[in-house]
């Protein structure tokens, strides 16, 4: 798989440009001399301006990096926008009922579907969940879908995000930097917009209000603080939201509800979209060194009196090994087949396919189960002879903690580089809403490997951004 | 819709600490200028000292163990972390504060902001050596200006406006009662006796903190004289930096917020304390009843209003100012 050419998002094989590719295609070549690099200086200005940064971890305090933007922006047709929503509706739907079931009847275990040992035994599990209802029986509100493309129609689901999806804030300024540096392009292209999310995100958090609230729901945002890596998107999404950004010594649980406390004293609080891990949530309920969380919140949790969005224990749903049974779980919940496919993975607690994993490393992925991040994983093609060795030793002495996948050829889309404009390989994050209803904004997140050949598309490992268009009809 | 007691806290010393930074720039450029003119031996070092005791940084200069140039002071002034009042700790609290309330301000504050620490973060001792110094504290005088500028241009004149506004006019007067209480005693109508140059060079300085110099002239149409420099910078309503006009305009934000929230509170009470204070006196009186007395109890009452603006609207007691 890794000699044969990749499915470039622009051009045919032949060399012919993609439909839905043709205006943008028209627009590059007009582009003169230095126009793109100069729209490239362009962009990094306006992010630096907006201050649209992450922290990074273990460098100097105070310091926050501007992630890279390509001006090329990636495109997808309609059609194909329909498709993908309508395979990410299915699977965030019984992903939630999933969760439901695990943390009641847990049906799916006694089928024999999902073994047992692999959900009761997992760290992501949470006991304490166990017949809690929430809201609407939403578990995973805001859920980041990771998608890979490796053909015309072929779309491949690398992972789902229910914990605290991040990078929401970077479709949205993505959008806004491209609309003025090349506000022409918009006028030739027709759009559908992503600055929808803030007004739907709202909407949604509102409509998982605990029953029995009165007037407009108290929203809060629940930050760990400015150190933390996503900081910038916490208080950018309170601020789209108009929805107060708290960290946990500003709220406080009495008679099992929660308040915050403001200038005039403490105010109820309905809705809590927390980007902080379950583990320190509640130090009453999880870790009891937690600084950051709120003393007695999962009580009031449990008993309905604050929705906390996402549910603790939808972790357990993202897992890397419950992944490989998401097609049996829409089957078992939906009675469908999953329109959206999974990467083929390999289990190598199964000793046949451990065996062939082990002989075929060099061609593999292997990722730890918990690791995120681009952390913890070998691309076999790319890793030298002593990683796979080492990866061998891993995997024999905990075969249970690793998943093994096919290096997948990721499509490439046009990038700006030094050189000119080469492919470079993309994922897609598209961002889904449940509350009332599921609310998919059409776009996400277009990460691109700037290496060339890398295929680590994760800001931490020196990947970028493009702006995603999907088309309107 | 009301806000965090931990934001009012925020914004509050956010504006503070861009104040302090603008005294402390201040400050040392009157004990750079005193240390340039002093003729006595050791005059150097007496001068930069009494400059850190007015700023109350003296104690943490005096663990550092080293003598007082304009070398050293410079730096512990200027970038030592360890220096709580340093222009590095304020510029550094400020952004951070900043960082943590930004839902609160303004882009046009955060850039400000932000755009001063990226650059002074750049800067080394050898960059203010010489005639640099006075270039490089001129600059972060100008933080300061351009801060206040990006707020009264672009802020919502709500709530947080005036627990900001209320923060920088408290550290305001703070700062100019120490600065008077530094050299209290060339301000006493007796020390008219005494004349000479020494005084009109230190009235000179004092009133160069308080970038009152040339204004001065434009009030009294007079030479510098004790008794008109201390109604200046006390009682004079007109002279931005005064205590009256301090106290006046705390008050007035303090009553900004009982009309916004619709209710009365204990700093109420304070904020009008501290303006009666210096409202309702006379040179005479504050003379009569002694200078550095009256200076300790302004500074003691500025401070009992901070308290009660914190315990008024539900600030975190440890004072966790990012």
């Amino acid at each position: 798989m890794a000699d044969t050419k990749p499915f470039d998002e622009m051009y045919n094989a032949d060399g012919s440009v993609r439909e839905p590719y043709r205006a943008l295609a028209a627009w590059l070549d007009e582009q003169k001399g230095k126009a793109l690099t100069l729209m490239q200086a362009d962009a990094e200005a306006i992010f630096r301006k907006l201050g649209i940064t992450f922290a990074v971890y273990g460098s100097e305090e105070g310091t926050e990096k501007v992630i890279p933007f390509d001006v090329i922006p990636r495109i997808i047709a309609a059609q194909e926008w329909k498709e993908l929503s309508r395979g990410i509706e299915q699977r965030v739907k019984a992903l939630n009922a999933f969760l439901h079931d695990i943390y009641h009847d847990q049906n799916i275990l006694k089928a024999g579907i999902v073994p047992e040992k692999l959900i009761l035994n997992n760290a992501a599990f949470c006991p304490q969940m166990m017949g809690v209802n929430p809201a609407r029986n939403v578990y995973a509100h805001i859920i980041g879908v990771d998608i890979v493309r490796t053909g015309p129609d072929a779309f491949f689901v690398l992972e789902d995000n229910l914990r605290t999806p991040s990078g929401v804030s970077y479709m949205l300024e993505d959008r806004e930097a491209m609309m003025m540096l090349a506000p022409d392009l918009f006028q030739r292209i027709k759009v559908a917009p992503v600055d929808t999310y803030a007004e739907n995100l709202r909407a949604t958090l509102e409509s998982v209000a605990p029953e029995g609230t009165s007037g407009t729901p108290n929203i809060v945002v629940l930050t760990p603080g400015i150190y933390n890596s996503a900081y910038f998107e916490h208080s950018f999404l309170a601020d789209q939201m108009g929805a107060t950004l708290c960290e946990g010594p500003d709220l406080f649980v009495e008679d099992g509800k929660v308040f915050m406390r403001t200038t005039m004293g403490p105010e109820r609080v309905d809705v809590i979209y927390r980007r902080i891990d379950d583990a320190y949530l509640d130090p009453e309920t999880f870790r009891p060194e937690s600084m950051l969380g709120v003393p007695g919140l999962f009580k009031a949790y449990a008993q309905g009196n604050v929705t906390l969005v996402n549910a603790p224990g939808t972790g357990i749903a993202d897992d890397k090994a419950v992944y490989t049974y998401v097609p049996e779980i829409v089957e078992f919940y939906l009675g469908e087949k999953t329109l959206l496919q999974n990467v083929p993975t390999y289990n190598c607690t199964d000793k046949d396919q451990r065996e062939w994993v082990l002989e075929n490393l060099a061609d593999l992925v292997v990722k730890e189960v918990h690791g995120s991040g681009g952390y913890g994983m070998m691309v076999g093609p790319t890793s030298t002879k002593a990683m796979h060795k080492e990866f061998k030793q891993k995997i024999l002495a905990r075969p249970d903690n690793y998943i093994v996948q096919p290096t997948l050829a990721l499509s490439t889309c046009p990038t700006y580089v030094n050189s000119g404009i080469a492919p470079r390989h993309v994922d897609l994050r598209p961002y889904v809403l449940i509350g009332d209803e599921v609310r998919i904004t059409p776009g996400g997140l277009t990460r691109v490997a700037l290496k060339k050949g890398s295929l680590v598309v994760n800001s931490s490992q020196g990947g970028g951004t493009k702006d995603t268009w999907v088309l309107e009809e | 819709m009301t806000m965090l007691g931990r934001t009012a806290q925020h914004l509050f010393w956010l504006s503070r600490y861009v104040e302090r930074a603008e005294n402390m720039a201040r400050l040392l450029e009157v004990g750079y200028r005193m240390s340039l003119t002093s003729r006595r031996e050791g005059g150097e070092s007496e001068h930069l000292i009494s400059m850190m005791q007015a700023a109350e940084i003296d104690e943490e200069w005096a663990k550092k163990d080293r003598v007082a140039d304009v070398a050293s002071v410079t730096d512990f002034m200027l970038f030592d972390p360890s220096n709580p009042s340093s222009v590095q700790t304020c510029l550094m609290m400020a952004r951070n504060n900043a960082r943590t309330v930004r839902t609160a301000i303004t882009s046009d504050m955060w850039e400000t902001l932000n755009g001063a620490w990226l650059t002074f973060s750049q800067l080394k001792s050898r960059d203010v050596r010489g005639a640099k110094l006075l270039e490089v504290l001129e600059w972060i005088k100008r933080i300061s200006h351009e801060f206040r500028g990006a707020f009264l241009g672009t802020l919502l004149r709500d709530d947080g406006f005036a627990f900001l506004q209320a923060g920088g006019l408290i550290e305001r007067a703070d700062n100019t009662a120490r600065i008077l209480d530094m050299k209290y005693y060339v301000l006493l109508p007796q020390a008219k006796m005494v004349g000479g140059d020494l005084d009109t060079q230190q009235w000179t300085l004092i009133l160069r903190a308080a970038s009152a110099h040339r204004s001065y002239r434009h009030v009294y149409h007079d030479r510098y004289k004790a008794e008109n420099i201390a109604d200046f910078l006390i009682l004079r309503q007109e002279m931005p930096r005064s205590l009256f006009y301090c106290a006046r305009f705390v008050q007035t934000q303090v009553q900004n917020l009982a009309t916004f929230y619709g209710c009365s509170k204990s700093c109420d009470v304070a904020a009008a304390e501290l303006r009666a204070m210096v409202e309702n006196t006379t040179m005479e009186t504050i003379f009569a009843h002694g200078l550095h007395e009256f200076l300790t109890e302004f500074i003691e009452r500025n401070n009992t209003l901070t308290t009660a603006l914190s315990e008024s609207y539900n600030f975190y007691q440890d004072a966790a100012v990012a």
